[in-house]
């Protein structure tokens, strides 16, 4: 069984008039002990999956389809639940976390905060924990004192990780942890993760708009597009040889600073106003291998010939 | 000076530095600087990458360039004469002469301007185009060079466009006085992927076109190598190495530049973050090299006293004592 499931999930935001599907009829799941990387580009509807998953949606928002946590059904658990499965089971790092901390409490005060409003720790005992959280994260842990502004920019993004962690979740949602950052310090920030992942067996999903990113810790990539999941599989094969032609495209349109630049190409057009999609399939518009059918009907989510599935009508059948 | 260009320079600073004053509690002020001693020419004709993290004070500099800020000392050259002593007609031609795109379209353009207006300002205040009519054709001509439909967007506001859109605008507009150096600081750091390389070719094809030579400020290598010639690499205000593209990404010479190209994601699995010695105390020794409290190769030497920025193999340039040889 996976450790979370979505199936069918569509979320629907209301507008002034009508609604905005942020998320269409998106299935997916993460396992025990796996990093799935979710990318695409502003709109995608990647944030949206991390909030419906985590019950922080607006009240407006219309949320239909299974989100499913250890085989619980989390979409219709009750408040008392909700609050003891958030941070507990499912823990977020939201974007810009790094620079939410309150600046007039000392980190390890907050994360002590945290535990024990979660828990009947003691204050030793959570002070304690904080401390051994932070040598988790590689953070000495002596600074646990500091506040946010005696901490450098990596440090203060492994803190947000190390109070995400403090209850010891299954799963752990980053939203963007690596975006405000310097390549140096995110590289550092990358091997912590991959080191989390291994050491601890908690699972990961890393939404990100930089696909690059993902290649050096996803066990698994899902790439969105206008709210529909246009292809997810095993990283290797996503990198290797992507199926889907919005895959492909994000990948040749990021120029790398080894191996070949000559096949680096930029994607005509912009990603479909959500409230005007396009009829058939939604990257339809912008396909450079688009054909009739393409305009007419929505591809479905096939497997593809390289073990990816991509919901294309030249994969699927 | 050559720094492995060739021809003529088209704008140069010499021993340029930069400081700005920092309070450290009440009463006390220090100076921070942000650029220290830096010397660096960007030629005719050509783009030059200035790579750094934040803090390198790669956009210091080309704040600098467009006289927004002044250096505390050093010298700013174009076309061979100071830029520092200009009369102020010297420096309004000057400044049409400059121009700069900013890495945020959603900030850098009036939310209240249509796209016709705003590209008509500059024309405007410079007394580019004289009647109406001919102002109208030119911008027609700039909004379409830059590759939108002017009939499509000129009556739009920027909230209606997308920020590849708005990023063009932008350019129109630099372009609108027909500049000599445009200086793009993180042109597509905020724009989405798919977005970034047709601003980049639309910058190359206008650099062709228009004979432009291009300054392009980023910290991401992979976009330097796709659109830069020439690429300086800066750390906290210092030049730590300046070479031809393929050069310094092939072989980098100095350890702060092989830092960084190791640090860029591959696809492949996260090995270990790249060596790096982290001393308990980041701050440099205060006449050492800047990189020496991360530096995997410091010696005491590199504690002791700053490296030049010197010759180190033919037309490649380095600021440090045991540059990275084969």
């Amino acid at each position: 069984m996976p450790l979370l499931e979505l199936k069918n999930l569509s979320v629907a935001y209301r507008l002034q008039k009508g609604y905005l599907m942020a998320v269409d009829q998106v299935s997916m799941e993460v396992n025990e002990g796996e990093v799935l990387g979710i990318a695409g580009e502003s709109g995608c509807g990647k944030s949206t999956v991390a909030l419906s998953v985590l019950r922080i949606l607006p009240k407006s928002a219309r949320v239909t389809g299974a989100v499913a946590f250890g085989g619980e059904d989390v979409l219709t658990m009750g408040d008392e639940r909700v609050r003891a499965y958030r941070w507990k089971h499912v823990a977020l790092v939201p974007q810009g976390s790094m620079n939410a901390f309150d600046p007039v409490i000392s980190v390890g005060a907050q994360i002590v905060e945290a535990i024990r409003l979660h828990e009947s720790a003691g204050k030793e005992e959570a002070w304690r924990r904080a401390r051994e959280l932070f040598g988790l994260v590689g953070i000495p842990k002596e600074r646990v004192t500091n506040y946010p502004h005696e901490l450098s920019g990596g440090m203060k993004q492994r803190a947000a990780i190390a109070m995400a962690l403090s209850l010891s979740p299954k799963l752990v949602i980053l939203d963007e942890p690596t975006t405000a950052l310097d390549v140096v310090v995110q590289k550092q920030i990358l091997s912590l993760l991959a080191r989390l992942q291994r050491e601890l067996g908690v699972s990961f999903m890393f939404i990100t708009h930089d696909l690059s990113v993902l290649a050096e810790v996803a066990t698994r990539v899902a790439v969105m597009y206008a709210g529909k999941l246009v292809e997810v599989g095993p990283a290797d094969v996503m990198f290797r040889s992507p199926s889907h032609p919005y895959t492909q495209a994000l990948m040749r349109a990021i120029p790398n600073v080894h191996g070949d630049i000559s096949q680096v190409k930029s994607i005509l057009g912009t990603p479909p106003d959500l409230t005007s999609l396009p009829k058939g399939c939604r990257f339809s518009p912008r396909c450079p291998h688009s054909f009739g059918r393409c305009t007419v009907e929505e591809p479905r989510l096939l497997p593809s010939t390289t073990g990816s599935m991509a919901a294309c009508h030249l994969v699927g059948g | 000076m050559e720094q492995g260009g060739g021809g003529r320079p088209l704008v140069e600073v010499r021993n340029l530095s930069v400081g700005f004053s920092a309070s450290m509690g009440f009463f006390k002020k220090r100076t921070v600087s942000a650029i220290d001693d830096l010397s660096l020419a960007a030629w005719e004709g050509e783009s030059l990458g200035v790579v750094g993290e934040s803090g390198s004070g790669k956009t210091t500099l080309a704040r600098v360039l467009v006289k927004l800020l002044r250096p505390h000392s050093g010298e700013v050259l174009f076309k061979g004469e100071d830029v520092l002593t200009q009369t102020r007609k010297e420096e309004r031609v000057y400044r049409r002469k400059v121009q700069m795109v900013f890495q945020d379209p959603y900030e850098s353009l009036n939310p209240r301007s249509t796209v016709w207006d705003a590209v008509e300002e500059p024309l405007l205040i410079h007394h580019v185009a004289g009647d109406r009519h001919s102002r109208g054709e030119m911008v027609e001509r700039l909004v379409a060079m830059v590759g939108l439909d002017p009939g499509a967007v000129k009556h739009k506001y920027p909230h209606q466009l997308s920020g590849g859109e708005r990023q063009r605008v932008s350019i129109a507009r630099a372009l609108a006085v027909s500049p000599d150096l445009l200086i793009a600081d993180e042109p597509v750091s905020m724009l989405d992927v798919s977005m970034r390389i047709g601003i980049l070719d639309l910058m190359l094809e206008l650099k062709r076109k228009l004979g432009l030579t291009l300054i392009f400020i980023t910290h991401d290598l992979g976009v330097a190598r796709y659109f830069c010639d020439r690429i300086a690499v800066m750390y906290q205000g210092k030049l730590m190495e300046v070479a031809r593209t393929e050069e310094l990404l092939e072989r980098p010479l100095h350890p702060y530049t092989k830092l960084l190209l190791d640090s860029v994601p591959v696809p492949g699995g996260a090995g270990p973050a790249p060596p790096e010695a982290v001393d308990a105390d980041p701050r440099p020794a205060p006449a050492g090299c800047k990189f020496s409290p991360r530096c995997p190769y410091a010696r005491d030497r590199c504690r002791g006293s700053a490296p030049d920025l010197t010759e180190v193999s033919r037309s490649r340039y380095a600021a440090c004592y045991y540059p990275l040889t084969s």
